[in-house]
């Protein structure tokens, strides 16, 4: 199938015009979530109780319909006005730092990933509703563990909602025509897998420009399938190892096989490339998919027929070294309302709620509660099965170390990117490449 | 008669004494400070408050959500150690020196050839101004999918329509031909500016300066070099000193192309700068490679001031 380039300027156009696409997967009935039965804790909200909540902007649109049905319905029921913020992306941590050094503002703020440790003298605790929803809907997740609590304790100082995972997204009929019928688990297969890719014309591509999303997602998963990390359990810098040596040559031989270009892609490169045909492989959440399915054009919804999921090459780990980008509810002490705001999110993640949300959103967010994860939508689409366990994961940013700041501000930086990308264009060799990236990042960790 | 009237006159006594107030306000340097007040406020909270803020986090280590303690030049010492902030130092200087160069010498020609007598004279200078018009961020969009590895028109002509190439441009895959994108479309971006600006001054020259020249049977070049370019010096020098602050301190340009990748070769200080202290969160470092523009800046403006436009104008006489 071609597609040409101005069917992809329309594409981009259109996906910019996200409003006008229509909501997809259909409101799924919530009596398919196992429950224990748990008796709900009581907090009664207060008094004349309003509150204020910030979260992230959406970026498929069930995400904040729902949402924003969900908060009418439990403002009709308790009687409890709500005011919902949804904030670009980049907007939301500066703002988390504001709200928590001003003591003023929202009352629940779902922020990013570490927050929640960062401003953990600022949290109400909120372990009583944690273990709550833990015990009734069969524990959470391993990365909603690490985020939720207080690090090294049982204290849990917010309410992970759920994370954003991206596992390959490939055209199964050009996977197949290399002669695959799914993606190899192991390096020397996947880089075989991607020269075949590249030798039928459908290369792959993968970011190791300055974007930070998809940029770092795949720096990491080079990292960690190859055993390296950015640092140890202690937060010391583990950089500069044999491992990320491996890791930096294995990156070098899977550059040949990719598509020109990659190195100045942002976060939006493999989404127009793959929508253009240009790639037939490439890692990303489910808003290629989403974006394909839920398009007026025959063409792209042929193409999201042919599009299918995968977790992450294990390489050398254990499991699949695919980590997830949390967010996580915080109540801060500046509210008047602790008991209102708790029961909100108490309200927000029961599976009345909860369910059609997160069906809605087809995997856009992976949930943060197992139980979630037996829902059916997940099994109707098959190609959705590697987002059911999008937080069930022990890699994290910053892994193996302490959840701090510091890993964001590599991030940010893309010391780790860079890292790689001046080694697969040969500008750097890989042994001095991960002595200056351990050094850069040497920077960031001493500070927090 | 009892004359009481010695002298005969009568001593002029104001009927109303004035009020101490009055008094301030007929006091001339209060009135000169009352009526500065104004522009001082706005100053102050504007330009000082924001510098000095700027100077005093350069000076701490101060994150997004922690307020950080004094530690004197440490991030500055931190920064000397530090290949990214020196590799943005150097591009940003090249950056400037190049763009600068090209934003004028095409931006004189322009203005040169605006400055003949054309059809349509007011509706090409009102279109030479679009680049300028346009919001950065949108020009720099338009720019970003001009150099699209994928989608770029440039590729699409030179591949699909003229069959010159059999693969497309990768501009903005490599370090040099990402950093010479950047300074084209800057280039572009600036011309109107430089141009529109040189031809005011161009129009200020008296043609019969030209029609003299003639008699005396001065060729173009001539003409050129003893009386345009002259006369052009001290508008030229203005309006370079303007040109290489905006290009020294460009931020949207690159933010919205490369965000300063690959690697690191296309940062410039501004957008390192923002890199380190809003997504990095490193507010201190941030303002700390913001604070190391100023000595750039101050040279460059006294070089564009006083090593092209040394006129006297400058200090307020007449050109001669």
């Amino acid at each position: 199938m071609a597609i040409s380039r101005r069917d992809t300027l329309a594409l981009a156009s259109a996906s910019l015009a996200a409003s006008s696409i229509p909501i997809i997967g259909a409101r799924a009935a919530v009596s398919d979530v196992p429950t224990a039965d748990v008796k709900p804790p009581s907090f009664k909200p207060e008094a004349g109780a309003e509150l204020r909540v910030l979260r992230p902007a959406k970026f498929v649109d069930p995400d904040e319909v729902y949402w924003r049905q969900n908060t009418e319905k439990f403002t009709k029921e308790t009687g409890v006005p709500v005011r919902v913020d949804f904030l670009s992306w980049e907007d939301l941590r500066p703002q988390t730092a504001v709200v928590a050094n001003t003591g003023a503002g929202p009352d629940i703020v779902v922020g990013f990933s570490a927050d929640p440790q960062i401003y953990v003298s600022k949290l109400v605790d909120v372990t009583d509703l944690a273990t709550y929803l833990g015990a009734k809907y069969g524990g959470w997740q391993e990365l909603a563990i690490l985020y939720g609590t207080k690090w090294k304790t049982k204290d849990w100082i917010s309410i992970p909602i759920g994370g954003g995972t991206g596992p390959v997204v490939y055209r199964q009929s050009w996977v197949k025509e290399a002669g695959y019928d799914r993606i190899p688990d192991d390096h020397a297969g996947f880089l075989a897998l991607c020269q075949k890719l590249k030798q039928i014309g459908h290369p792959c591509g993968f970011s190791l420009g300055h974007a930070l999303g998809d940029a770092n997602g795949f720096a990491s998963w080079l990292l960690w399938s190859h055993n390296a990390k950015l640092v140890d359990e202690n937060g010391a810098i583990a950089l500069d190892s044999k491992e990320t040596i491996e890791a930096l040559k294995y990156a070098t031989e899977l550059q040949k096989t990719m598509v020109a270009g990659t190195l100045s892609w942002n976060d939006a490169g493999n989404n127009k490339a793959y929508a253009a045909g240009e790639i037939g492989l490439t890692f990303n959440g489910v808003s290629i998919y989403y974006v394909l399915k839920a398009s007026q054009d025959q063409k792209l919804r042929d193409m999201a027929v042919d599009t299918q999921h995968q977790a992450l090459p294990k390489g050398l780990a254990k499991r699949s070294p695919m980590s997830a980008t949390p967010m996580n509810a915080m109540v801060f002490k500046h509210t008047k309302y602790p008991n209102a705001a708790k029961e909100y999110l108490r309200y927000m993640m029961e599976a009345d709620q909860y369910g059609p949300w997160l069906s809605a959103c087809i995997g856009y967010w992976s949930n943060s509660l197992k139980a979630y994860s037996k829902m059916k939508f997940w099994s109707d689409d098959p190609k959705l099965a590697p987002f059911a366990g999008g937080m069930d994961t022990s890699y994290y940013s910053g892994y193996a170390g302490p959840v701090t700041p510091a890993s964001a501000a590599v991030e940010a930086n893309y010391t780790v990117v860079d890292m790689f990308a001046s080694v697969v264009t040969g500008n750097a060799t890989p042994e001095s490449a991960a002595k200056r990236a351990a050094q850069q990042a040497a920077r960031y960790y001493k500070q927090s | 008669m009892d004359a009481t009237t010695i002298d005969g006159t009568v001593r002029f006594v104001p009927n109303r004494t004035q009020s101490w107030l009055g008094r301030l306000f007929d006091w001339k340097p209060f009135l000169v400070f009352l009526c500065m007040l104004p522009t001082i406020g706005l100053l102050v909270i504007f330009l000082t408050y924001p510098l000095g803020l700027g100077l005093w986090l350069s000076l701490t280590d101060t994150t997004i959500g922690h307020r950080g303690d004094y530690i004197g030049l440490e991030n500055f010492w931190s920064l000397y150690d530090d290949p990214v902030f020196w590799g943005a130092v150097w591009y940003t200087i090249f950056y400037t020196a190049v763009a600068t160069a090209g934003k004028f010498l095409l931006g004189l020609w322009l203005a040169l050839l605006l400055n003949h007598h054309l059809p349509f004279k007011a509706f090409i200078r009102a279109i030479v101004l679009l680049p300028w018009i346009v919001p950065t961020v949108l020009s720099s969009i338009a720019w970003w999918w001009i150099y699209d590895p994928q989608f770029s028109i440039i590729s699409y002509v030179f591949v699909n329509v003229l069959h010159l190439r059999d693969t497309y441009f990768d501009f903005l895959g490599a370090p040099w031909p990402a950093r010479w994108s950047l300074i084209v479309a800057n280039i572009w971006r600036g011309i109107p500016f430089v141009a529109i600006t040189l031809l005011a001054g161009l129009q200020t020259i008296s043609p019969s300066l030209y029609e003299a020249a003639l008699l005396d049977g001065a060729s173009s070049w001539q003409k050129f070099r003893r009386i345009t370019v002259p006369l052009l010096m001290p508008i030229l020098s203005v309006a370079l000193t303007l040109s290489v602050l905006f290009t020294f301190s460009d931020f949207q340009l690159v933010y919205a192309i490369t965000r300063g990748g690959p690697f690191n070769s296309t940062h410039l200080m501004a957008t390192l700068a923002f890199q380190r202290a809003i997504p990095g969160a490193q507010l201190g470092e941030g303002a700390a490679i913001a604070v190391a523009m100023i000595p750039f800046l101050i040279v460059a403006t006294l070089l564009c001031f006083f090593g092209v436009g040394r006129r006297k104008w400058q200090q307020g006489g007449d050109n001669d």
